[in-house]
């Protein structure tokens, strides 16, 4: 590499490290200033001021109220959500050797609303365990039976095995959104019934700042452990076994990796239910502008899970006028496409 | 650094895939690897690579078990090129190349300009220099298989192992390849089924059914005899009169025995 490459490679890494923090900050205010009733910026600035820089701007109780209580943890929630399903999804890929896994398509997202569900309504667990510990079971319990389904269909994790894999997880998601129903229709009363189906579609209002302190730590982990391993994320190029001449401890890796996808899915749908496609277009759309290699690709994917789910929310508010849509639909409308395109383009090669 | 196996062996659903295997490879020869299709010679491989886990037996890499090693000591001191070994991944020649340098690197010592320089210098050493920025998908086969070299040789093994390295390759390449091998200071085990190619290693180890039937200088191990009852040919042994060195005609034999 000529010292002009060094340099511009240097310069870039500092562009990307830069570009964050504002990105998500502008993400985060758009969040608490577009919605029902429309607050100005400046009145977002105040309220964020008065709360984290002490500062004391006068500003409405309920102006005050709804930005901090209800958008700013709802976008911060959404942010971590999007950056956690975006890097399990970069996760699934780089390990399963395929450009179709996703935390929705292989089933995880079903199995953790089936645990979920089981404890808040049906009181699996005694009260004793919580959502959060019943969505992260479910999620793993489904990821096993899903895998076992791949592997003994012959799909296994080669290149091959990409519609052997979406098929098993198919098969998975639908054995676990049935037994989502039949848990609700055995346990739930029509209204909490009513309830559920809307979270399991995606939701964010109920969000509160309780939820950030799961979902910041979640996201967190989840980042800095695929920083951690992006070396070994990229040593799977060419397949499990040639990670393993080039020195990656491959079990323990796609157990380590595997396993925080999973916990990240779970923590995200207990607070959120399960969201679709944002693991499967984000790490793809962002292979376009960063390119595959992982270092790049993680901090990247984050960011931009991050922002799409934001602007996902924001859009799930202000579409139909006077009615939030599940933000399942909103990522499901511009996923479903994106999915078509990479099936076409995975053929076209 | 010497590579040995013990009684080496693998089966899959009671079936013996490679059995009773012993050998030692000698520091700085080029062992050639050589058998039928199916005689267990990519299997073998991979359990001297330390990538599939011998079930009978052990690998020695000097003085301790394979299985002892941390998997990333094993990588700096043994290389395995693949006989396939793909991507959909859209990474570029030089990217590939650049993750053999994978086990030397770690959160402590990043990526340096001595990466960059081994990187090149494996690039230039199997002729790929040029192809350095191009997206993997767009190469033939034989030059996939020279960036999978290129990659084992960034990797600075004392150990190569090599699965059918000229697979693929035209024969000005498949002699460079071997030349460049032979001339490495690593201790090298190269599959191949070309037996006039596997006349030119220093030791011969032939495969048959699982079993290590023959290892020896090249001459001993291929004999006539061994020829026929392993391979079903008929060879001819032709003298070059400008070296006297042997080469090989075959005719097949109707009946697998
Ligand atoms: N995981 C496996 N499951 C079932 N059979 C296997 C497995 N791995 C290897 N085999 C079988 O073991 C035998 C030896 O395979 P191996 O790849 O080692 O042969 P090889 O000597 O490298 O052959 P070739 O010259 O064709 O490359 C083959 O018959 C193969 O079908
Ligand atoms: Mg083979």
């Amino acid at each position: 590499m000529t010292q002009a490459a060094a340099y511009s490679a240097a310069r870039r890494k500092l562009h990307w490290g830069w570009i964050t923090p504002p990105v998500l900050f502008a993400a985060i205010i758009a969040g608490a200033t577009i919605g029902e009733t429309r607050i100005p910026v400046a009145t977002v600035l105040q309220v964020l001021g008065n709360n984290l820089l002490g500062t004391d701007y006068a500003v409405g109780r309920i102006d005050a109220g709804i930005v901090w209580d209800y958008r700013v943890s709802r976008a911060v929630v959404a942010a971590c959500c999007g950056a956690g399903l975006a890097l399990s999804g970069v996760v699934l890929q780089a390990l399963l050797r395929n450009a179709l896994a996703d935390p929705y398509l292989l089933g995880i997202s079903a199995g953790a609303s089936t645990g979920a569900v089981a404890v808040t309504v049906a009181g699996v667990g005694a009260g004793v365990i919580s959502l959060s510990v019943g969505a992260f079971a479910g999620a793993t319990l489904s990821f096993l039976l899903v895998a076992a389904l791949a592997r003994a269909a012959g799909g296994g994790m080669g290149v091959r095995g990409a519609g052997v894999i979406v098929l098993a997880g198919i098969a998975g998601s639908q054995l676990f959104n049935a037994l989502t129903a039949f848990v609700i229709a055995k346990s739930a009363n029509a209204e909490q019934a009513r309830g559920i189906m809307f979270w399991l579609m995606g939701n964010l209002s109920g969000v509160r700042w309780d939820d950030v302190w799961l979902a910041v730590p979640a996201a967190a982990l989840g980042l800095g452990a695929c920083l951690w391993h992006v070396r070994s994320l990229d040593a799977f190029t060419f397949g499990a076994g040639s990670a393993a001449s080039l020195g990656v401890p491959v079990r323990r890796v796609q157990i380590v990796l595997i396993g925080l996808a999973a916990l990240v899915t779970a923590a995200m749908v207990s607070m959120v239910g399960s969201i679709g496609f944002v693991g499967l277009v984000v790490p793809h759309a962002m292979r376009f502008v960063v390119g595959v290699r992982h270092a790049r690709l993680v901090p990247a994917s984050a960011l931009a899970g991050a922002v799409f789910l934001i602007v996902s929310d924001i859009l799930s508010r202000v579409l139909v006028p006077g009615q939030v849509l599940p933000i399942g639909v909103i990522t499901a409308l511009v996923g479903a496409p994106a999915f078509a395109l990479i099936l076409v383009r995975g053929r076209a090669r | 650094m010497n590579l040995s196996c013990e009684n080496l062996g693998w089966s899959v659903r009671g079936q013996s895939i490679v059995d009773g295997v012993t050998l030692e490879v000698r520091e700085g020869e080029t062992l050639g690897l050589i058998g039928p299709n199916g005689s267990g010679k990519s299997t073998l491989l991979k359990m001297l690579a330390g990538i599939q886990r011998p079930m009978r037996g052990k690998v020695m890499l000097g003085q301790r078990s394979l299985g002892d090693l941390p998997q990333r000591e094993v990588a700096r001191g043994i290389a395995l090129v693949e006989q396939q070994a793909d991507t959909a991944d859209r990474i570029t020649v030089r990217d590939a190349v650049e993750l053999g340098r994978t086990p030397w690197l770690s959160a402590l010592r990043p990526w340096s300009e001595d990466d960059s320089r081994i990187v090149a210098r494996a690039l230039d050493a199997v002729e790929m220099t040029a192809f350095d920025g191009r997206p993997w998908h767009t190469l033939s086969g034989g030059e996939r298989q020279r960036v999978h070299i290129a990659r084992a040789l960034a990797q600075e093994p004392r150990i190569l192992l090599l699965d059918e390295p000229t697979n693929h390759l035209d024969i000005h390449h498949q002699l460079s390849i071997l030349d460049l091998v032979r001339k490495l200071p690593t201790t090298n085990v190269v599959a191949l089924h070309d037996l006039n190619q596997a006349m030119e290693c220093d030791r011969i180890a032939l495969m048959h059914r699982g079993h290590l039937v023959a290892l020896g200088m090249p001459e001993e191990v291929l004999t006539s005899d061994r020829l026929r009852r392993v391979f079903a040919v008929s060879a001819r042994v032709m003298i070059d009169p400008d070296d006297g060195r042997r080469l090989f005609r075959f005719h097949r034999l109707e009946q697998m025995s």
